[in-house]
Parts: C-alpha cells; structure tokens; sequence
C-alpha cells in the first residue's frame, strides 16, 4: 500500500458522538497545531440534537494557508463512533489512516485494503484506569489526543500547556488529564511506528493572528462599538452572539463606583420583541442591537420596515444558517441576502454588511452601530453559521484608542436654541439624512411625534400623495449616501486586468485564495472582488463593467447576490454567471474552480511550468 | 391629517409649579369620531400630568396601532411619542426605557393592540415590571378597523350587527395580576373623578401600572345590546376603591373616619388614600382583587378603581442592575474598554 506522505497539510476527520465532551478535546488538538505556528481551520459539523447523534470535527492543517473547507476525504480518521463507522471508513483518502477503538471488534466487511487501520483498545483502558462512568467517557477523548501526539509527532509539551491553561483555577485536574494524554502516546508508541507518514511540525506561519470565532468576535465588536442596550430570543447559530457580547460586558462595563452595569440586555419573548427592544433603544438614543438566524429574521420584519421609514437606527446581526424554514438549522449558507436587502412591505431596502473573518466581525460589528447612527436606519451585518460558530485563523484584534464614535445627526439642546428651525425629516445637508433629537433634550424645541405612517419634513402626519413621494424620494438619497459610507469592496491581490471577473463575498473569501490558484495552475488567470456591502458602491458597478464575463460564488441556491447586481445595477444577467453551493457544508475551492472552468469564456493561457507547492 | 390648535391662552388660566397651563399639555386637534372615549381618556391624561407638574419633555409616549394608539398625538404635544407597530408597543417601550431611565413612559394601546396582537408582548412586558404606565382604552371592538369583535368583548352581547359574541372575553387586569403587575386599576373614560387621581397614581408609581379604561367607541360599539356601550358602562360599573391622590408636598387637610381609609405611600411619597366603598376589599392582597373581579364579573358589573398596588416591589432596572445614568448619555470613554483591553482578549484566542 502507498502511504499519503504529507508534512503540515492534510485534513483530519473526528467522528464523534455528541455530548460526549469530545468537542473540547477536538478542539485542543486544532489548536496545539496553532500554537505549533501551523494554520489551522477546525469546523464542527454537528446534529440539530442535544445528546447521542453523529457529530464531526474536521480540522484542515494547512502550512500554505489555504483556511477554506477541502473536498473530498480526509487523510486521517479517529472513529469513535459506531453509528457512523461506515461513512467514516469510506471517508479515509486511499494510503489514509483510520483510527478507532478496538475495544470491540471492527466489523471486518469495513476493513479497506488501501488505507490503515490503527486500532486502539481505547475503552477497555479507561474501564480500568477510571471507576467514574463520566471520567471514562471523557477521558477516551483525551486519550486520542495522546496517541495522534505520538502519531503525528506533535509537540507534547503544547498539550501539556494547553490542559494547564483549560483547567486554571481547577488545578486539580490538570495531572489526570495530562495522564490520559500520555496514556494515549504510550498506547501508540507501543502499537504502531510513529510517526506516521503523516506529520506536523513547527511553523511560522501564524504569526500575531489568533483563532476566535465569528460569534465572539461579533458580541466584541458590539462592546466596542459602544452598544448599551440588546434584546434578543436564542437561536442557532446566533445564540453565543449576544451571549458574548453580556459576558464581555460584565467584564468590562462594569461602573466602578456603583457595581452596577453600563449597558442592558434582555432575553426577550421573541424575535419581534427583541428588535423592537433594539428599536425602541435606537429611538431614544441609545446603541442598540439584536442577532438572530432565519427564521428570526422573518419574524422581525414588519419591524425592520417601521425602522427602515421611522429612521431609527438600529443594529441586526444577522447569522446565517440554512433554510427554509427550520431548514438546516446547523449548517451554513448565505441565502437571508434578498429577503435581508429588501425586508418588509412595500419600498424598502436594507442596508447590509459582510464580514468575511473573525476580525471583520469585530471591527464592522463595531462600525455597524457608527453606520447605524449616521444613516438612521437599520444596518444588517450578515455572517452565517461557518463564520460565527467555528474558530478562524484571523488578524489579532485592535481598537484606536483616538477614535470618536460617529453618533449622528443629533441635535442636542444648546443647537436646538441655535438652529433656526427644526424638521425631523428636513433634508438640511442634501445627503438625505435629516436631523434628530432623543426624547427629553429641550422643554420647548425639537420634539416630535414618531411613526411609521407618512409624513412631512415636520413630522406631521400626511396623506398627500406628493408629501408621500418627497419623503421617498429622499430616502432614495439617503440610501445613496450610504453607498459612499460604507465598506468599499476588496479586490483580489492577484487582479491583473483578466476579461474574466469573479465576485464573492463574506466566507466564500476562505476558498478563494486556493481557487484562484487552481485556475492559475489550469492556464486562467481571473480578477476577483469580495463585496462588503450593500448598496453597492460604484466600485462594484465599475468591475462588472470592466469584465465580459463575471462569476457569482455564493452559498444559497438562487444565486441571491446575483439577482441583487442584476436588479440594483441594470446588469445583463447574460453577462453574470452563477456558482452556487448549498448543501450547507462550506464552499470549497474545487467546486468554486470546476464550476468557473466549466463555464469560462475565455481559453486557458499555456500552462505554467513552475508546479506549486 | 392633523390641525393645529389655536396657541391662544386666557391670561387667568391656573398654572401649575412649572408656571404652564392645562394647554401646555394639550397635543394637536383630535381627528377621533366626536364623543369617542379615547379622548376622554387623553384629557384625563392631559390633566393628571398638568396637575402632577410633570415637564412635558420628560415623558415619551408610546402606542401601537389603532383608534386609541392614535391617541397620544391628541395630548402632551410636548412630549415625544413613538406611534410603534399593531401590538409592539411594549418591547418598544422597554428598550427606550433600558436606555433611558429617568424619563417617565406613558403606553397608549387598545384592546385588539393588546389582547390580541399584542397579547405575548403584553404579558411580558408584565412580567418584566418595566416602570411605565400602561394604558389600555377598552371598547370591546376594533375601531380602526370598521367595527370587528375584541378579545375583550363579553361572551353573549351583541355586535353593531346583531350577531352574538361567541367567545369568552379576556380580562386584562386579571392577566396583568396573574403577571406580577404591581400597580392594576380599572377605570371609565365617563368617570374623571376616578380616572384622574388613577392617572396620577399610575405615573407616580415606580413599576408597571396597568390601567384598564373603558372607553366606549361611539361609531361601532355604543348601541344597546353591547356591553361596552356609554349607558352599560355607565349603569353597571360598580366603584371599588375610591382613591385620592395626595402628592408629596401638598398637606392632607380632608380627614375620614378611622378605620375608613388606607393610605399607600408611592415612591416619590405621594400618598394614595383609598376610601372604602361598599365593595371595599384590600387593594395590597393580589388575590382579594383577583377575586373581587371575578365575583363583579359573576354579576354583571364591571369593578372600577384601585385594584392593587404594592411600591414596595422591585422594576425592570432593579432586576437588571443598571447604572442610574441613562446609558443613552453615555460616552466611549465610558464604553469603550480600549486597546489595551484587547492584549488580553487576544492572547486568550491564542
Ligand atoms: C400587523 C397588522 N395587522 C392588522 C392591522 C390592522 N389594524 C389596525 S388597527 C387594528 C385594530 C385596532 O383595534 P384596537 O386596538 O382595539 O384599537 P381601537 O381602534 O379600537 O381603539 C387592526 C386590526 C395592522 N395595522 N397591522
Ligand atoms: S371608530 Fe370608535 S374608537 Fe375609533 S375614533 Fe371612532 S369612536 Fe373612537
């Protein structure tokens, strides 16, 4: 049999039964590889179920860099779960390793004549090293951690300092645990060869970047950005962002002299009570938001369209995750992009932002609430389930400490004695965006009556027809003003003035890299723009212009994105060709490139004869 | 469409501690049906709030959706309002609250905007004890809406068009003391002797003041085999609990027999002082008035005035922990915790 041979690039597969505390096992080998200074990108595939279904961690270490998801199998597989032990063996690429407990018996119609076996009496040792069934559970999990330490050759001495940094301040458990690891290496040492033929070995290529997920990040970002006031209702995969965000809080906003709290968060009833708690915060002035998934975003939005017309503004972290419906409710995709730009009857149209890493989250959750204030209108930041709820390799994150929040147009009551007169809806600066008070500013000046049905620039209700059209009209302004505000799309590194385009955005972005390098070893060279936000902005106008041919990548089934250029921007839809996945797994380079290559106007240039690495 | 008001005022009319008038408090002309309740209930508003000396500013008014919500731009011109959506109100107004909680919050809703559209946020609202008072104007049907059936419209009466009401009618300060409301009074929009010291101890009150008005709509609900009509009302309402409302600075000069009356001291040591009536029952014990309105329920009659209040139980904000400053007046030398702070995070991602 040919082994794979491979130093620091290969894809391992944990098949794990959940809630089993194997997560946190899984996890800490993800993150010794990252501590050894080799890129990482661990993605947990798991059930929409508390206790006793299949789960998967897979976790592709990548000395190139490549963060996104890899088609295909994977080199090595710990099965440690028997209900899934068909498709994991299957799983193991041909000269791969398949890891399990022997404890009892493999089934021997399983056995693969091209790839290894590496079985382990895993059980049977924790039944006699361990007398607490708990113990016994969770410490097979750590026990695999130990013998892939000997297997691959990782550095002991990481997992040793990993276990220690878990249980600080449970001091106690931190020799038992580092026993099962070395358990678990004795194990492997006296069973097999090790190394393998597949290694790790230090690296250099983390640098200063931490591995945080999307979720944290976000909840961060909330902090920063000087958020005091959210309501939310819990929902997969969005739950851990305002989770976050209150446990930072209760950290860091903490009032000194009282011990009381700067900020507010309440577990509402609903989705439609947790935006309009955010609403009602927006209104009378404080930062507020919300997050929610799917089926949350339907629910919220009426309110989105009171906020959208009443020019509140107001925050939504929207998570994405695979619908319709209940749909997926675990597994990703980025298919809220129409019903989030145009949510809510009649007129409306949304503003939306897209991160595409960890560190984005952050900085544009926290830009998110400057965005809110400026426009007076609801801003989405649109992240999905990949995003949010696995860890990313991502720039370490910073704040400049000079930085002013941008609270808006607010009238406070020295300026409403000053200015001459006050409208709420006054376009006073032709960018489209009138002027506000919060409640309570001035006994006498700048007070006004709120709603979502029409009005004139005094905040006077109205039903005459050309009050109505003036008020939308400027809305229109507004909304292209905010075009010009907002993130600017980023184009690929490698642009070299290809006919060809290709526009992606939020994590499509951790497969492109590793497509545009396919394309280039099949003789294509493409330009690629990741857009940021919506509306678009005449950068994104201009690149479909500049190419005959450009590519949508998304992960949602209509081509969402797609149909927003071709609608916003008058665009030939003959011009602009989809590429869509969304089984809810993460889109992977090969697809991405195949389905660009099958597609492609263009000839491929003669093949390049430097072989990448 | 909305009309303005003549700003006329009669040189003699009285003016309270702030030096402003009854007008000060008005809002723009109602464009309400003529001898709809819900106006009734604004100028009790009007009145409860010029006569507390409340600066106008410093209150926000919050509605839903309807005849009644559209009520609040017909008082407290002065006041910023917030016209939300059909039976939100509620999650609205608490997160204006949360962040800023030294105004005083007045809702305006109906009973199809809370008993039933609204009823979940209702509830919860409740339950959070969000110091507001809550406002519903009950007339048994949707005004806005031409004349459909409410929830709180009584089993058996009659519709405008004659058909019987087939299901049982919800009774909202039952709900609201199921819920931990602390403060729960039922009034009528005919009766402003009761509705106004109500009015002021429902806005004095720290915590969640519910006030259940009947309020007839005269377009769609005021005919003879309703239940909410100005003449049922008017014939079966039976007075709990009279109730004086004796703010903190004025001295108590009238005097009842001992053993008569009952004083309870709100928040800012005004003073509720009730007067048995006939029907008098303990408005501290939750279950007496539960069970007070079932029994007036049994016969026919709607039980008015103060049903329950305790001031001594805790708000949303004493649950929550928050700071006294409003957090909307906050800065980012307060909130933001600065580069430094992230080092820390960092490595804890490393
Ligand atoms: C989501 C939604 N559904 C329906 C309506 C239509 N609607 C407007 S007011 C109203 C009923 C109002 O009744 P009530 O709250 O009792 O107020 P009233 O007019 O009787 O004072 C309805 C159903 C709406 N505005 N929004
Ligand atoms: S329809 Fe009824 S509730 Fe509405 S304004 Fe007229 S009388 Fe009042």
């Amino acid at each position: 049999m040919k082994h794979i041979n491979s130093v620091n690039e290969f894809v391992i597969r944990f098949a794990n039964t959940n809630g089993t505390g194997s997560a946190s096992a899984n996890n800490m080998f993800a993150k010794a590889l990252f501590r050894m200074g080799v890129p990482v990108s661990p993605r947990n595939v798991f059930p929409s179920n508390i206790q006793g279904m299949p789960t998967w961690f897979d976790v592709r270490v990548s000395e190139k860099g490549y963060l996104g998801r890899r088609e295909g199998g994977a080199e090595i597989v710990v099965g440690m779960n028997a209900q899934s032990m068909v498709a994991d063996v299957e799983h193991v690429l041909a000269g791969g390793y398949f890891l399990y407990d022997s404890t009892k018996e493999i089934d021997p119609q399983l056995l693969r004549k091209d790839i290894t076996f590496l079985g382990l009496p895993i059980s049977d040792v924790c039944r006699k090293e361990y007398t607490d069934p708990r113990q016994r559970q969770l410490f097979k999990n750590v026990i695999y951690i130990g013998a892939l330490a000997a297997l691959l050759d990782m550095d002991f001495d990481v997992l040793k300092g990993l276990i220690s940094d878990q249980f600080k301040g449970k001091e106690k458990l931190i020799a038992p645990n580092v026993h099962a690891l070395e358990l678990g290496y004795q194990m492997a040492t006296s069973n097999f060869t090790c190394p393998l033929s597949i290694t790790v070995k230090n690296s250099d290529q983390v640098g200063s970047r931490i591995l945080i997920d999307g979720n944290t990040a976000c909840g961060l970002g909330a902090v920063y950005g000087g958020c005091t006031v959210a309501g939310w209702y819990p929902i997969t995969p969005s739950t851990s962002v305002v989770e976050n965000f209150e446990k930072y809080c209760n950290r860091l906003r903490i009032d000194p002299a009282s011990g009381r709290k700067n900020f507010a968060v309440m577990q509402a009833e609903d989705e439609l009570a947790a935006i309009g708690i955010a609403i009602g915060g927006g209104w009378n002035g404080a930062r507020s938001f919300t997050a929610t998934s799917g089926p949350g975003v339907s629910l919220m939005t009426e309110f989105l369209g009171l906020a959208y017309f009443a020019e509140i503004p107001v925050v939504l972290m929207n998570v994405q995750r695979a619908g319709p419906s209940t749909g997926m409710p675990t597994r990703t995709q980025q298919s809220d992009v129409l019903s989030c730009a145009y949510a809510s009857h009649g007129d409306t149209k949304q503003v939306m932002i897209f991160p595409s890493s960890p560190k984005e989250c952050f900085d544009m959750s926290a830009d998110a609430f400057d965005y809110a204030e400026r426009l007076q209108t609801p801003i989405i930041l649109m992240t999905d389930l990949d995003l949010g709820m696995n860890d990313h390799l991502t720039e370490e994150l910073s704040w400049d400490d000079s930085r002013e929040y941008d609270r808006g147009k607010v009238l406070n009551a020295q300026q409403l004695e000053e200015v001459e007169e006050f409208g709420r809806y006054l376009d006073v600066d032709g960018d489209g965006i009138p002027y506000r008070t919060y409640p309570g500013t001035h006994p006498e000046k700048g007070i006004y009556f709120t709603r979502g049905t029409s009005r004139d620039e005094y905040a006077v209700y109205t039903e005459k027809g050309e009050d109505y059209v003036r008020n939308m009209e400027r809305l229109e302004k507004k909304f292209a003003t905010a075009a010009e505000l907002l993130p600017q799309p980023e184009m690929h590194a490698g642009n070299a003035g290809s006919k060809v385009g290709v526009i992606y955005y939020g994590t499509t972005d951790h497969a492109m890299d590793e497509t545009f390098d396919m394309l280039a070893d099949q003789g294509y060279s493409l330009d690629g723009m990741r857009v940021k936000s919506f509306p678009f902005g005449k950068a994104v106008d201009d690149f479909i212009k500049k190419h005959d041919q450009v590519f949508v990548v998304e992960q949602n089934r209509d081509g969402q994105m797609r149909t927003l250029l071709i609608n916003e921007l008058e665009i030939d839809p003959a011009k602009v060709v989809q590429v869509t996945h969304y089984d809810g797994m993460p889109i992977t380079a090969s697809f991405i490139s195949e389905a660009i290559v099958k597609n492609i106007a263009i000839k491929p240039a003669k093949k390049k004869a430097a072989k990448r690495g | 469409m909305s009309y303005l008001k003549s700003k006329f005022h009669h040189p003699n009319l009285a003016r309270n501690e702030l030096g402003l008038t009854y007008r000060d408090y008005e809002g723009s002309l109602s464009t309400l049906c003529a001898g709809c309740g819900h106006d009734a209930v604004g100028a009790a508003l009007v009145q409860a709030c010029f006569e507390l000396s409340i600066e106008p500013h410093k209150v926000a008014k919050l509605s839903g959706i309807g005849c009644s919500s559209k009520a609040p731009t017909y008082f407290l011109g002065k006041s910023h309002g917030f016209n939300t959506v059909h039976g939100r109100m509620p999650s609205v107004a608490t997160g204006a609250s949360m962040a800023n909680r030294s105004l005083k919050y007045i809702g305006m809703s109906g009973d199809g905007d809370t008993a039933s559209i609204g009823m979940g946020q209702f509830a919860h609202v409740v339950r959070r004890r969000l110091n507001m008072t809550y406002v519903v104007a009950n007339n048994g049907v949707y005004g806005l809406t031409k004349g459909q059936t409410a929830a709180t419209a009584d089993k058996g009466s009659k519709t405008k068009k004659g058909e019987e009401i087939m299901w049982g009618a919800i009774d909202l300060p039952t709900m609201a003391l199921q819920l931990g409301a602390t403060f729960v009074a039922r009034s009528f929009s005919g009766d402003k002797e009761q509705l106004v010291p109500l009015l002021k101890a429902a806005i004095c009150h720290e915590g969640f003041a519910f006030i259940d008005i009947m309020s007839p709509c005269v377009t769609f609900n005021n005919h003879a085999t309703s239940t909410r009509s100005y003449d049922y009302v008017r014939e079966h309402v039976e007075e709990g609990n009279i109730t004086d409302f004796v703010p903190s600075q004025e001295e108590i000069t009238t005097s009842y027999p001992e053993g008569e009356s009952k004083d309870i001291c709100l928040h800012d040591g005004s003073i509720l002082r009730l007067h048995k009536g006939i029907n008098g029952f303990d408005p501290q014990d939750r279950f007496a008035a539960i069970n007070a309105i079932e029994q007036h329920r049994a016969k026919g009659e709607i039980l008015t005035g103060l049903l329950y209040c305790d001031p001594t139980l805790r708000d949303m904000h004493d649950f929550l922990g928050t700071t006294d400053t409003p957090l909307n007046s906050l800065d980012e030398k307060t909130l933001c915790p600065g580069n430094h702070a992230l080092d820390g995070i960092n490595n804890s991602f490393r």
